[in-house]
This record gives C-alpha cells, sequence and structure tokens, in this order.
C-alpha cells in the first residue's frame, strides 16, 4: 500500500516539501504562502531594503493585526456558509461605547476592554438571533447591522472623536518592555522567539509520534528536520527585526493578541468538537442535523463570536489611533472577507482554515504597505488590491474548473515523483459540490491494497 | 462476440479508449460498438469506469485527455465540450436530472436552446413545440407546470423531451429508473424501446439487471476499467446471473448471507405513530402506525415510493421530518422522548438515510472525519477530539468493513458508491447503536458492495443490534429480513414473518389497505 507523503524509491518526492508547510494542508495554502514569500521578496527589493526593516515590520503588524483578527472570525463565519458585513460598524460601535466608558464613566480601560467585549457579544448574539434562529441569510442580517452600529456609533458619539487614555493605548500602541540586561535587543522578544523555536520541536517531535503510533507512514526524517531548521529561522530572524528596532519598540502587544487567537482558533476549528461542527454545517447541513448537530447553536456561535472579534479588533484600532471616531473601522468588513478568501476558503462554505486566512492577510498588508512605501497614491493601491483579489481567486478557480494544477503546482509538476498524486489531490477538490458530483466515477475504485 | 445477422449500420465505435487520471487509470483500452437503433446496455460495478466512458463519449471530458478514437457515424470525432457532442445529436442524461425546479416544463425544454430571434424567444413556438415534444414522450402535463411540481418520474420524461428537442441520435441514458417506482419504470423503458423504433439508439447504464435483460440488445460488461465482453441478448441467451458472473468476474453464489437469526425479546415498541406533512396540514403522512423490534431481529419495511416509510422513520429519528402529532416510544419497557436527533442518537437509535449524498456524508470531508461524526463526543476530551484515537478507530473500519480506499485520509468524494455507502455504515455502527434504522441501505450500489451491506447487516443483527430495514426491493427484503412490515398510504397494513412472505403477497399489501393479516 503506497501511502502518501512516502516515496517508495526514497528519492526527492514534491508531497515531502508541501508536508514542510501544514502537512496535510492543502496545496492551495502552501501556494499562497509562496506567493506571500515571493511578494515579500519582490517588495524586499523594490522598495531598497526597506519592507524587511524592524520599523516596518513593527508597523505592518500594529497597523493590519485587526485586520488579522476580524480574518480569523470571518474564516469561521465563511466555513459555516454565511458573511459578515457590519464587522466594522461593529468594530466602530464598540470603540465608541468603550471610550465614553472611560472618559465620562471612569472606566478602568481593563474594565473598559471588558466592557467593550460584552458589548461586542450582545450584538453578536443579536446577529445571531436573528440568523441562526429566524433564519434571515446573513447578508441581511448584517447588510442591516452595518447600518444600525455605524448610526450607532455616530448617534452616540455626536460624530466626534473621543480620546482614550495612555493605559488603554497599550493593546494597540504597545510593545513587550525592556527587561533584563541591555543586549542591544530587546530580551522578551527574543526569549519569545526562542519559546516558539521550542514550541516548533516540540510539536514536530509529538507529530512524528502520533504519527508511527497511528501506523501512519511519516514523511522522511529530513522534512522534519528541514522544516524546523526553515520556520525556526524564520521565526528567529523575524525575533531578531523585532527585537532590534527603534528604542522603545519591539514585538507588539497587538501581534501578541493576534499571535495568541492564531493559536487558539486553530485548534478550536481543527481539534474540537465545536470546530468540527462548524465545518459540518457549512458542508452539509443536512447531514450534520442528521448527525446531531444543533445547526442553530453553530450558527449563533459563528456570528457572535465575529462580534466578539470585531468588538476586539475595534479596540485595538481605538488604542491605536488613541481615540474612537465616527468613520473607524470603514471597509474593514472588506478586507477581512478578501482575506479570507485569497487564503482558499469557498464562497459556498465548508472549506477554508484559520492559517490561510492569516496568510492571505499579511498577502494584503505587505502588497498595501509595500505600495505606499514607494509613495503609491491610496487610490492605486485600491485597484491593485482590487485586482490581487480577483486574480488569485480567480485563476485559482479557472484552474480547478479546467482540472489543472494551480500555478504553484505546474511550478512543481516536474520535479518530482509524487507530482501526480498531488494533482488528483487537487482535482477531487475540485469536483466537490454536494449532490452535484458523480464521485462513484471519478476514480476507479481499484485502488487495490 | 460479434453478432452478424444485425442488419443495422454501426453508429459509434469507441475504439481502445485509455482514460488516466493522475496516478489511476480508469479506462484501459475500452472498445464500444453501438449499432443504429440498438439499445446498448453497459454494466458493471461501480466504479467499473461506465460513467468515465460516458464522460469521454460526450465531450465531458474533452479530445486530448484520452487516448483511443471515437468514430461516430463513420467519421473519427472530437469533441471538445457537451455543447459538440450534442450538435452531433449524442445527448446524455445524468442520474441527478439537470432541470430547474423553479422554471416550467417548456422553459426547462428549451433552456440553451430558446426558439427567437436576436435572444428574444418565441414563447408560442415554444410552447407549441413543447406540447409536440410531450406528445411523444408521453407526457400530458400542461407545459407551464412548474417542474418541482411533477414526480421524478415525469421529470425523467422531460430530460427526454429536451433531447429529443435537441434532434438526439444517440441517447445516453445514466441509471435513469434509480429514482423510480414501478410503473414510471415500465413507462420509460418502454419510451425507450418506441424512440429505438424512431431510429434513435440508447445507451444505458443501470444496476437495475432485470430491466436490462428486458430491453437491451446489447450488453457490454466493464470491469476495472476494462471491457471485458459484449453479449447479445438474444444470441446468446443473457440472464441476469450471466450478467453477474461478467460483472464481477466471479459466480455470486447466494447473493443473500446465509444466516440463523438468534432473535430476543421485544426491546424497541413504536405505538400509534402519527406524523403531518410538513406544509399540508390536513396530509397525515404516517398513521397510527405500531411496530415491535427484537433484539437481533432484521425487520424489513415494504412499501411503493411515497408510502411514508422514510417519512416514518425520519420523524422517529428526532423529529427529522413533518410534525409530529401523537405516537409513543418505547425501548427496554420504557417510554423514551426523541424530540432531537441528538436525543434519538443518545438513545442508541441510528438512521441511515436513503440519500447518501445530500443526507449521509458531508462530500467536503475525509473518510475518517465522516466516521466519527456522529458521534464525536465518544472520543473527545471536554471539547477536545483526540485525534489518534480517530485514525485509529476509522483505520479498524477501514479493515472491517473493506472500504477501499489507500488510506482514512482520504476525501469521501473519491470513494465509489458502495463504499461511500460502507463510510455512512461505520459512521452508524460507531455511534453503538441498539436498533439501526436502514433506509434503502444498497440503493446505486453494485452488486458485490450490495452482498457485502447484507453481510454486515446479518452481522450486526447477531450481535443483537436490531435493524429496520426499509427497501423498495423485495428479493432483498425477502433473502435479509426476518420479519416483514408492509405500509401503504401511511399505514401498516400487514405483518409477516418471513418464511411467510413471498413478493406477491407483500406487493397485495403494499397497493392496498384492505387486508390486514397479523401473523
Amino acid at each position: 500500500m503506497s501511502a502518501p507523503g512516502i516515496d517508495k524509491r526514497g528519492g526527492f518526492d514534491i508531497r515531502d516539501l508541501k508536508s514542510l508547510f501544514g502537512g496535510g494542508g492543502s496545496l492551495k495554502q502552501f501556494g499562497i504562502l509562496g506567493a506571500l514569500v515571493a511578494i515579500i521578496i519582490i517588495f524586499q527589493i523594490w522598495t531598497g531594503g526597506k519592507t524587511l526593516q524592524p520599523g516596518n515590520i513593527i508597523n505592518i503588524v500594529q497597523q493590519y493585526s485587526y485586520i488579522l483578527i476580524l480574518a480569523i472570525g470571518m474564516v469561521m463565519v465563511i466555513i459555516a456558509g454565511h458573511i459578515d458585513l457590519s464587522v466594522g460598524s461593529v468594530a466602530a460601535f464598540t470603540g465608541i461605547i468603550v471610550a465614553l466608558a472611560m472618559k465620562d464613566w471612569n472606566f478602568p480601560w481593563w474594565a473598559a476592554i471588558i466592557l467593550g467585549l460584552i458589548v461586542g457579544g450582545l450584538i453578536g448574539a443579536w446577529q445571531g438571533f436573528w440568523v441562526a434562529y429566524i433564519g434571515v441569510p446573513a447578508f441581511i442580517v448584517t447588510l442591516a447591522g452595518m447600518l444600525i452600529w455605524r448610526g450607532g456609533n455616530q448617534f452616540i458619539g455626536d460624530s466626534a472623536t473621543v480620546p482614550v487614555g495612555a493605559g488603554f493605548q497599550v493593546i494597540g500602541k504597545g510593545y513587550l518592555p525592556e527587561f533584563g540586561p541591555n543586549l542591544g535587543v530587546n530580551n522578551l522578544t527574543m526569549l519569545l522567539g526562542i519559546v516558539v523555536v521550542l514550541i516548533l520541536i516540540g510539536l514536530e517531535v509529538r507529530g512524528r509520534r502520533t504519527r508511527a503510533v497511528m501506523g501512519a507512514a511519516s514523511a522522511p526524517a529530513w522534512t522534519s528536520i528541514l522544516r524546523v531548521i526553515v520556520l525556526g529561522g524564520v521565526v528567529l530572524v523575524a525575533a531578531y527585526l523585532f527585537a532590534t528596532g527603534r528604542v522603545g519598540t519591539s514585538f507588539p502587544v497587538s501581534g501578541i493578541i493576534l499571535a495568541l487567537l492564531v493559536v487558539a482558533y486553530s485548534f478550536l476549528t481543527n481539534r474540537t468538537t465545536v470546530g468540527r461542527h462548524i465545518y459540518a454545517v457549512g458542508g452539509n447541513k443536512h447531514a450534520a442535523e442528521l448527525s446531531g448537530v444543533n445547526s442553530k447553536r453553530v450558527n449563533f456561535f459563528v456570528m457572535m463570536n465575529m462580534s466578539v472579534l470585531a468588538a476586539l479588533a475595534g479596540m485595538i484600532f481605538v488604542a491605536r489611533s488613541q481615540a474612537s471616531g465616527p468613520f473607524d473601522g470603514t471597509g474593514w468588513e472588506l478586507d477581512a472577507i478578501a482575506a479570507v478568501f485569497i487564503g482558499g476558503a469557498a464562497v459556498s462554505g465548508g472549506i477554508g482554515t484559520v492559517a490561510g486566512s492569516i496568510i492571505g492577510g499579511l498577502v494584503m498588508a505587505v502588497l498595501s504597505n509595500g505600495l505606499a512605501l514607494k509613495g503609491i497614491s491610496s487610490d492605486l493601491v485600491q485597484i491593485i488590491k482590487g485586482l490581487v483579489l480577483l486574480i488569485a481567486v480567480g485563476v485559482d478557480v479557472f484552474n480547478k474548473s479546467q482540472g489543472r494544477p494551480s500555478i504553484i503546482g505546474l511550478m512543481t509538476r516536474n520535479k518530482g515523483g509524487g507530482g501526480g498524486q498531488i494533482l488528483a489531490e487537487e482535482r477531487t477538490t475540485s469536483q466537490v459540490t454536494p449532490g452535484g458530483g458523480t464521485p462513484d466515477t471519478a476514480v476507479p475504485a481499484d485502488l487495490k491494497n | 462476440m460479434e453478432t452478424a445477422h444485425s442488419a443495422h449500420p454501426t453508429i459509434l465505435e469507441m475504439q481502445s479508449i485509455t482514460k488516466e487520471f493522475p496516478g489511476v487509470k480508469a479506462l484501459d483500452k475500452v472498445s464500444l460498438t453501438v449499432r443504429a437503433e440498438e439499445i446498448h446496455a453497459i454494466c458493471g460495478e461501480n466504479g467499473a469506469g461506465k460513467s468515465t466512458l460516458m464522460k469521454v463519449l460526450s465531450g465531458v471530458y474533452p479530445f486530448g485527455t484520452y487516448d483511443g478514437d471515437i468514430v461516430y457515424e463513420g467519421s473519427v470525432v472530437r469533441f471538445r465540450d457537451i455543447k459538440q457532442s450534442e450538435a452531433a445529436g449524442i445527448v446524455i442524461i445524468h442520474q441527478e436530472l439537470a432541470l430547474i425546479p423553479e422554471l416550467s416544463i417548456t422553459e426547462n425544454i428549451f433552456l440553451g436552446n430558446e426558439p427567437g430571434r436576436r435572444g428574444i424567444i418565441n414563447w408560442v413556438d415554444a410552447q407549441r413545440r413543447a406540447i409536440e415534444l410531450l406528445a411523444r414522450v408521453g407526457l400530458d402535463d400542461d407545459p407551464d407546470t412548474q417542474v418541482k411540481n411533477i414526480g421524478v418520474g415525469k421529470q425523467q420524461l422531460v430530460e427526454i423531451a429536451k433531447a429529443l428537442n435537441k434532434n438526439v441520435k444517440l441517447l445516453i441514458l445514466d441509471e435513469p429508473t434509480a429514482a423510480l417506482n414501478e410503473s414510471d419504470s415500465q413507462h420509460l423503458l418502454d419510451l425507450i424501446r418506441g424512440l429505438k423504433g424512431k431510429g434513435i439508439s440508447s445507451i444505458m447504464i443501470s444496476h437495475k439487471l432485470n430491466e436490462i435483460e428486458q430491453i437491451a440488445d446489447q450488453i457490454t460488461i466493464i470491469r476495472d476499467g476494462k471491457s471485458i465482453e459484449t453479449l447479445d441478448v438474444v444470441a446468446d441467451g443473457v440472464d441476469e446471473d450471466r450478467i453477474i458472473r461478467g460483472m464481477v468476474g466471479r459466480t455470486l453464489g447466494n447473493r443473500f448471507p446465509e444466516h440463523t437469526a438468534t432473535i430476543g425479546e421485544v426491546f424497541f415498541e413504536v405505538r400509534d405513530w402519527t406524523v403531518q406533512h410538513p406544509l399540508t396540514a390536513e396530509r397525515q403522512v404516517v398513521k397510527n402506525s405500531s411496530f415491535t423490534v427484537r433484539r437481533g431481529e432484521v425487520v424489513g419495511f415494504a412499501g411503493l415510493m411515497g408510502a411514508g416509510r422514510t417519512e416514518l422513520a425520519m420523524s422517529l429519528f428526532g423529529r427529522s421530518y413533518g410534525k409530529f402529532i401523537s405516537g409513543q416510544v418505547f425501548k427496554d419497557g420504557e417510554e423514551i422522548k426523541l424530540r432531537t436527533v441528538a436525543e434519538a442518537i443518545g438513545h442508541g437509535i441510528a438512521y441511515v438515510s436513503e440519500d447518501r449524498k445530500s443526507l449521509g456524508l458531508n462530500l467536503l470531508d475525509t473518510i475518517k472525519r465522516s466516521i466519527v461524526s456522529a458521534k464525536l463526543g465518544k472520543i473527545s476530551r471536554g471539547i477536545v477530539v483526540n485525534e489518534l484515537e480517530e485514525a485509529q478507530i476509522s483505520e479498524q473500519y477501514r479493515t472491517s468493513l473493506r472500504i477501499k480506499t489507500p488510506t482514512v485520509e482520504e476525501g469521501v468524494t473519491k470513494l465509489s458508491g458502495g463504499n461511500q455507502q460502507k463510510v455512512v455504515l461505520a459512521k452508524w455502527m460507531f455511534t453503538d447503536p441498539d436498533l439501526l434504522i436502514l433506509d434503502e441501505p444498497t440503493r446505486g450500489i453494485d452488486v458485490g458492495a450490495k452482498a457485502e451491506v447484507y453481510q454486515i447487516i446479518r452481522d450486526l443483527a447477531a450481535r443483537g443490534t436490531g435493524i429496520i430495514m426499509i427497501s423498495s426491493e423485495l428479493p432483498e427484503l425477502l433473502g435479509v429480513s426476518d420479519r416483514i412490515y408492509t405500509i401503504f398510504e401511511g399505514k401498516i397494513t400487514n405483518e409477516l414473518p418471513v418464511a411467510q412472505a413471498d413478493p406477491e403477497t407483500l406487493m397485495r399489501s403494499m397497493t392496498s389497505s384492505s387486508q390486514k393479516v397479523v401473523a
């Protein structure tokens, strides 16, 4: 029996290369990761090295962390088969309440944050109620929400800007503090990098052990080692860059919040019953219900969760800009949705990952940042971003409809023995249309042992 | 095996067709010859390559993606898409009908071929032609009727009318009678035979061997992507067993497993179960039905399409169908409430739907995730799923149910129908049911897989699981069940131990409520 990930001839197998990043992850994610690396390299060259300067990457993290946080919630909404257009308005509404709570009602900053999360939860419960229990399409509910919460922000704040205090600003503007001896770097940031590398090694070892226990074939050992070296290297270089910025700066607090959320939500979507249920409802609602899944509760949860994350994103933005304003969060929903689709989610639901969406969001972030560094005006930046979204998803859809591999697949097709298998894998994902395909016949059943 | 006495010229010759998907050879030098005015059946197990061959023929897989030649009406054709093959008179009707439910019959017939000029449709002309076409297929419904309001049998006829409108010369039918009842099937077969007399050849893929025996002139058997043989029904004296032998490459001695039932006491009982149609309040789909199931017993439910069998099962299974009116359910002597699917699963009840693709599986999922999906809690601590256990358990089912796949990480879409059905069975076996309700468990799967499914059912019964099997195939009910209930118009009309049941008795009880013979 030939297992994927193993090249029987012992030679180089492109699947091993693929398994370097994300194990069983889809080729599409790999493709997007490749695109991200390519974009970083292109801009690094084009901007004469400005892209990867410490100050700039710190800036990227601070400037896009809230979009990426939205993308985490949005991918879950989209996997479940919905959409949320209200996130920008929810963020703005929460922002003004939090700002006023601190200014007029003298809330301490931490209590204001809790209040903000509760406000987000209530808004989410309201929207989730309409989507899950009344059955109004999320597009409509959140289109209404987009108007309601935007109007709410301007009504409550009297369309004025309300400043927030320094304590609160930490979540948007703060950095890891200086700590320990002065080594010319931010020690905590470097420490964080090292811890992450150790965790990576631990996970890799554990993953291999688990696969061995399962009796499943692992990719050759060199892939594990190479993966740890590559990923660990990237982490350490990034940590070094973050640690060597302008004095007083280091890895941003908003970046830490984002990282924690990515880990937590990746776990939630991949490894928990909640996550399984979200994919199940998005993939085939009727089958999920007949398997005992309470689809209403799932829909309620994803909508509510989205608004909580939108509230958090709104607060981080307010903290960073030091004030809540009437036009905060305008157009955020589009950035978040774009990130999710560039990251490989399917419009029809059931497909998508947190990691993919983050990568998709970073593609957009690096692109916007790089264009801004080159002094390209924002009108052109918008046009370019729109085209990138269209082309990224369009190329993928077109390739799948033609039964061809994606661009990355084409590039790697002739380089390894296992290339054909990758194509086969991609072909089936393209045929996944519930109730539509005739899988009986797509591939003969004589895949004998 | 050529038959020399045929007077009709060859209309289609597929020569040595090879179609490879990366890593697998779906078709390996398959040849197929169809003459004018002939009904040519293609038989083979699921996954043998029948539909792939038809997709090559109809241009779904365009020229260049396969090897070999297609000679049609004397010249080599190279179809790049369905449009081109249709222009040449080859029309394929898929198993899942391609009609738009919200549009009228006329609109559906002319969809994509609207009569008129410069994009302005001439509806008068369309209407007139639609009536003509409907007459040809023997359908007298108003052509303005929305397609969703006519039955599946009539929808199939609309598909054929649509094909006739395209001046079809070679009609390809993929499992045309799979969803039809007896009389609709017969009507359709008669129609296909009638078309033959008018110069239209048909290629028919079907698992219903009795139909093939009845209607086909020639039969080509495909196995594992290779054309095994072509039989002339009359000259070779073909019968069902002969076809089966060709399909599986061996003789299936007994299609139904030998068994001695060890039946325990009654543990599951339903009393006066009444369910209303979800939309129409006056319609009771299930009426005062009472029945029992014993441990280790396979209870068959026989009934025609629309008799209320599926509705009965689904309404029991967490009220997944219709509106509950009245009735009680007892398990082990105590009354239980089954208000949600989760409650039903909790009480050890499992329901395997008749509609594998839209109700049984999430087609985006992998095999292993599908298998554990109905009782994730069993392998979870809190909300965290133990993926190691998931892999081990699905691996066990892969081995014990002989699911043909290289790995359980594979997507379920990659499996053939029979293997998908095994995954669904595994999914519900994983919930450790005391009562397993199987709704048409062998629909659309091939003979080999059917025999395996029967064996699985008997094995489960032998371990003490009570089983309800709903089926439209009487031989299957008689071969597997221990006791059979018949349903007609929502009522249970008869109950027979299998020893006293025969097709005629069952059919009588399935078609009238007059008699009630309780054994």
